[in-house]
């Protein structure tokens, strides 16, 4: 069975806040249910199959499931941390596919600004259960440690130079200036990227992504539902999933599980690099991007540093307009997880519904693709493919 | 009334102890030395320790003295701590990777390829844990 044209994106919504300290995490998660329903136009009992991540209360489906009283033929409640809901839109394409179900609705929410908590520069808590943990918590590891080292080896395998890293920046920041909702809106420049603190080196302040508060909510139905909506149709047509393990410690730390991941979505699809007008990639830190441009084929390894200071995300201007609502680095990273929000942008640009400064002219086949978890311990990855119908 | 005792072990350490076929690890990494699991099979090395081999999916995997030498695959250092420390990966010299922190030396000299050796540690939990400094 495959992914290729059964299931299409009829309802996408980002919920506009960013800082949401008098409301629960099921409420955000509620009401970035009901704002993706109102956006396809269907409602909560048309909803049959209901896919979430550990950010749900109770880390299964089961009470938001009994909080809006949906009733369920099927669910998945599937944890891969940022990337869940890419492969939720997979594994919700293939049971739609299979009519399994006909309406799935997936869904995020969290509020890590409101609660204080230190994302990426304050190593996590964590319990003895993981086997890895006995062998990784002594060293007091940071996201933002790890990634710093992921970049250190880019620079020194390929000459990747911080300015370069910095250039993605800007071209998020670029984007975010005509997002209204935006957390970072200001328009910032590679010096002011390379001059402000490091926080883990090679990595500035403003190579790392916002913490918001906030939600997403994603709607997927059959054909047959879809071309009854009055909504321009965005069609699934590839995608894939993998976990990129350390590989016994034999681990390779350019690359990541966007090689396997690009691949699957690629074949699937039947389209190649060229053919994508618009990419969300996922960008929790600016080497991150570098990371994906080259797996998933944008760039020949070793070349994304080159490809991004020519400008080349920023969108009527480069090769590959990228993350128009200013992503991670600039507008929104709910949960800390950005998974939602690239699908979400991805569809307003098919939709021809970005604003009109970043939106592709005719733009008719998308990527989104996203890392879950941390980076080279580990970590899961996904790629989805679109396409305006 | 609390009493705490200063001369824990590894067998005082939840992490180590919900662990009980890493024990060999942890015993010998208190005497100083830093055990690697090798396979039978394949007879390479893996981190971090396992029952099976990552590597060939054989059960027959050994503990075996690692020499504690390694070279720095890569590493960060964390600025906005106080005081500032490293993470980095250390591949050692039985072939795989392991996450550790570099100490006693001087963080701007630090580069990818500099040689290394082990020292030991003790957490806070109670056991040794093996890190990194400048051979």
């Amino acid at each position: 069975m495959s992914n290729q044209g059964k299931a299409y994106i009829v309802g996408a919504y980002e919920h506009p806040t960013r800082y949401a300290p008098d409301k629960s995490v099921t409420q955000l998660h509620a009401e970035s249910a009901l704002g993706a329903l109102r956006d396809a136009g269907l409602s909560l009992e048309d909803v049959d199959g209901y896919f979430c991540a550990g950010d749900v209360p109770g880390a299964t489906p089961l009470s938001m499931a009994e909080y809006l009283n949906l009733k369920l033929k099927w669910m998945d409640g599937t944890e891969l941390g940022g990337c869940s809901y890419m492969v939720h839109v997979r594994h919700a394409a293939l049971a739609i596919a299979e009519g399994k179900c006909s309406v799935a609705l997936i869904t995020l929410a969290g509020k890590p600004k409101s609660t204080g908590m230190a994302t990426g520069t304050k190593p996590r808590s964590l319990g003895p259960e993981r086997p890895e943990t006995p062998f990784d918590l002594p060293y007091q590891t940071t996201i933002t440690s790890v990634y710093g080292m992921l970049a250190q080896r880019h620079m020194h395998d390929y000459g990747t130079t911080s300015e370069q890293m910095a250039a993605v920046k800007v071209a998020a920041s670029t984007h975010a200036q005509y997002n209204e909702l935006a957390l970072l809106r200001k328009v910032v420049s590679v010096e002011d990227v390379v001059n402000s603190p490091i926080i883990a080196s090679p990595l500035h302040r403003l190579d790392c992504c916002v913490i918001t508060d906030g939600g997403g909510a994603l709607v997927l139905t059959n054909a047959e539902i879809a071309k009854k909506i009055k909504r321009p149709l965005v069609k699934i047509i590839g995608a894939g999933e993998t976990i990129n393990t350390s590989n016994g410690g034999y681990l390779n730390a350019t690359s990541s599980g966007a090689a396997v991941t690009g691949k699957m979505a690629f074949n699937e699809a039947g389209v190649t690099t060229r053919d994508i007008k618009y990419a969300s990639i996922y960008d929790n830190f600016t080497i991150m991007v570098l990371i994906q441009l080259e797996d998933l084929g944008f760039c020949k390894p070793g070349q994304s540093g080159a490809f991004v200071a020519e400008g080349n995300l920023i969108s009527g201007k480069g090769q590959l307009p990228w993350n128009t609502d200013g992503g991670g680095l600039c507008n929104n990273h709910p949960n800390n997880r950005g998974g939602i929000t690239k699908v979400i942008e991805a569809v307003r640009q098919l939709r021809g519904e970005a604003h009109p400064s970043v939106q592709v002219k005719n733009c008719d086949i998308a990527l989104a693709s996203g890392p879950g978890l941390v980076l080279g311990v580990g970590h899961a990855h996904s790629t989805i493919i679109m396409e305006r119908e | 009334m609390t009493t705490q005792s200063t001369a824990k072990t590894y067998l005082d350490d939840i992490f180590a102890t919900t662990y009980p076929e890493t024990s060999p690890f942890w015993a010998a990494a208190e005497q100083q030395r830093l055990l690697i699991k090798t396979c039978q099979t394949c007879n390479r090395a893996h981190w971090y320790p396992r029952i099976v081999c990552p590597m060939c999916g054989s059960d027959q995997t050994v503990w075996k003295d690692a020499s504690g030498k390694g070279t720095i695959y890569s590493f960060s250092v964390i600025e906005r701590a106080d005081p500032p420390y490293v993470i980095a990966w250390v591949e050692m010299e039985e072939g795989p990777i392991a996450i550790t922190n570099i100490v006693d030396c001087d963080f701007k000299m630090l580069k990818i390829g500099d040689k290394v050796t082990v020292r030991f540690k003790q957490t806070p939990e109670g056991r040794t844990v093996p890190v990194y400094t400048a051979a």
